[in-house]
């Protein structure tokens, strides 16, 4: 089987079993929501200074949520070892990476999508003269998310101290998606809108290098 | 409600239960060792086990026979020593070979959030077999699924996913069955259901290794039996000797443990 078939059938997995029970779907929106609507209190929303911050506080936001929802990645595969199931499969171990960074990519951006109206209403900015640019701004910093998220939650979920582990591992290292990510963003909202191209190059080749490492190492970090 | 477990002779609802004929995989252990941390599971097993043979390890908690079958898995690499497989006079390699094994573990590796019928057909297509839905049908016939194969696996009991979880294994006619205390949770029925699985799946040339605790209904297709202590083995009734001996022996030492204050 090949490695993109092999990953379309453990997303189509991933997809089913979420949507069936909606549980990391549910309590990431509104985890996040309360996070936007709490930073919009610390500010004057209409200000435009306040505006500048906004999508910094937006990513950080998407951050929190990130290691929120990756964190159950990798741990619901050890309800009934569902992991040694998967690895008994004649696979490309990367293939369940990639399935689950395709299903946490789409997952991340469905949260995004659906926050994306309330942040334009908190944070008085008109997203949607720009809705292309931006969300080209977030499918790039969504896709290093997603890939570094699900490549330490594996790591993670073998470990003691798990819940504690993840977001200790993922925040320094999302650290240039997080400024790349804002800086891209900043600019879009920007009057007039601008895309950087430097800062959309840069995370792009974040996206790239991180998944060719994830490619590289994938059957170890899932190995017992 | 699940509906009864196939006993149906070859050819009947349980033909689906079996390795493809003469498709047994032969099993060399070298020296093989592993180690967790400070602690040896293994200590340097050397083993063969030809085709078709239906072999027991017997052995207390932490002997290492669930560490041996997860080597033989390819779930864990062994720390030294070396493992290889044949398929009759030829050697296959590791990649090859995780398409034709089959593996019941502690654990009953299904999705509970999936129905039984879903997980099945996940499995399949995993295993890159051709018509997953009419497999998954076909695997859940003789388990006592078939009336449940629609309902969530969260809904089971504890003998019905193992059951569902025996299906899994059996998917794809494996030439390697690894049985990890495989009648864990089954009633007796189950029980039952299972040594005659096991005992026509080992006549069709299946290659069967299974880890067990005293005297139960699968221990009747047994072959041969390995006694494990500490990582080592410490007896081993050998290809053609009497396995008997060797798990009245574990049988003995279990239940005296058992009784012991």
């Amino acid at each position: 089987m090949t490695l993109a078939r092999a990953a379309g059938v453990i997303l189509a997995k991933e997809l089913r079993t979420e949507f069936r029970s909606r549980e990391l779907l549910g309590t990431t929106v509104v985890f996040v929501l309360i996070v936007i609507v709490l930073f919009s209190f610390t500010f004057n929303p209409t200000s435009s200074e306040s505006r500048r911050f906004g999508p910094g506080l937006l990513w950080l936001a998407f951050l929190f949520a990130g290691s929120l929802m990756l964190q159950s990645s990798f741990l619901r595969e050890q309800t009934n070892d569902t992991l040694a199931a998967l690895r008994l499969a004649p696979i490309d171990p990367f293939s369940i990476l990639a399935g689950k960074m395709a299903a946490n990519f789409l997952f991340l951006l469905l949260v995004e999508v659906i926050l994306l109206p309330v942040f334009a209403v908190l944070y008085n900015v008109a997203i949607f003269p720009v809705l292309g640019q931006l969300l080209l701004v977030l499918a790039l910093g969504t896709i290093g998310l997603a890939a570094t998220g699900t490549v330490f939650s594996a790591v993670a979920a073998q470990a003691r101290l798990r819940e504690l582990l993840l977001p200790l591992l993922l925040l320094p290292v999302l650290a240039p998606v997080l400024i790349a990510a804002t800086e891209a963003t900043i600019g879009v909202l920007r009057d007039p809108s601008e895309l950087s191209l430097v800062w959309l190059t840069f995370l792009s080749c974040f996206d790239v290098v991180f998944l060719t490492a994830a490619w590289m190492v994938g059957e170890y970090l899932l190995e017992e | 409600m699940s509906t009864p477990l196939a006993s149906s002779p070859k050819g009947g609802p349980g033909e689906v239960l079996r390795g493809g004929p003469g498709n047994g995989l032969q099993i060399q252990f070298t020296e093989v060792e592993k180690r967790y941390g400070m602690r040896l599971a293994l200590r340097g097993v050397s083993l063969a086990i030809a085709a078709g043979e239906c072999v027991a390890l017997v052995g207390h908690n932490g002997s290492g026979k669930t560490t041996l079958l997860k080597i033989a898995a390819q779930l864990t690499q062994p720390s030294r020593g070396k493992i290889a497989f044949h398929a009759g006079e030829n050697p296959i390699s590791l990649e090859e070979v995780k398409s034709r094994v089959g593996m019941v573990g502690h654990h009953t590796l299904v999705y509970e959030e999936l129905t039984a019928e879903e997980n099945l057909i996940f499995f399949a297509k995993l295993f890159g077999l051709q018509n997953p839905a009419e497999k998954a049908r076909q695997a859940l016939q003789p388990v006592g699924l078939a009336g449940r194969a629609t309902d969530l696996v969260r809904t089971f009991s504890r003998g019905m996913r193992q059951r569902l979880s025996i299906a899994r294994a059996l998917l794809a006619s494996p030439g390697l069955l690894l049985l990890d205390e495989a009648g864990t949770g089954l009633d007796p029925e189950g029980q039952h259901w299972l040594g005659t699985t096991i005992k026509r799946l080992r006549d069709s040339g299946c290659t069967i290794l299974m880890s067990t605790h005293g005297r139960n209904e699968t221990q009747g297709a047994v072959t041969r039996a390995i006694r494990l202590d500490g990582g080592k083995i410490t007896h081993d009734s050998g290809a053609g000797g009497n396995p008997n001996d060797v798990l009245v022996m574990a049988a003995v030492r279990d239940s005296g443990e058992e009784g012991a204050p």
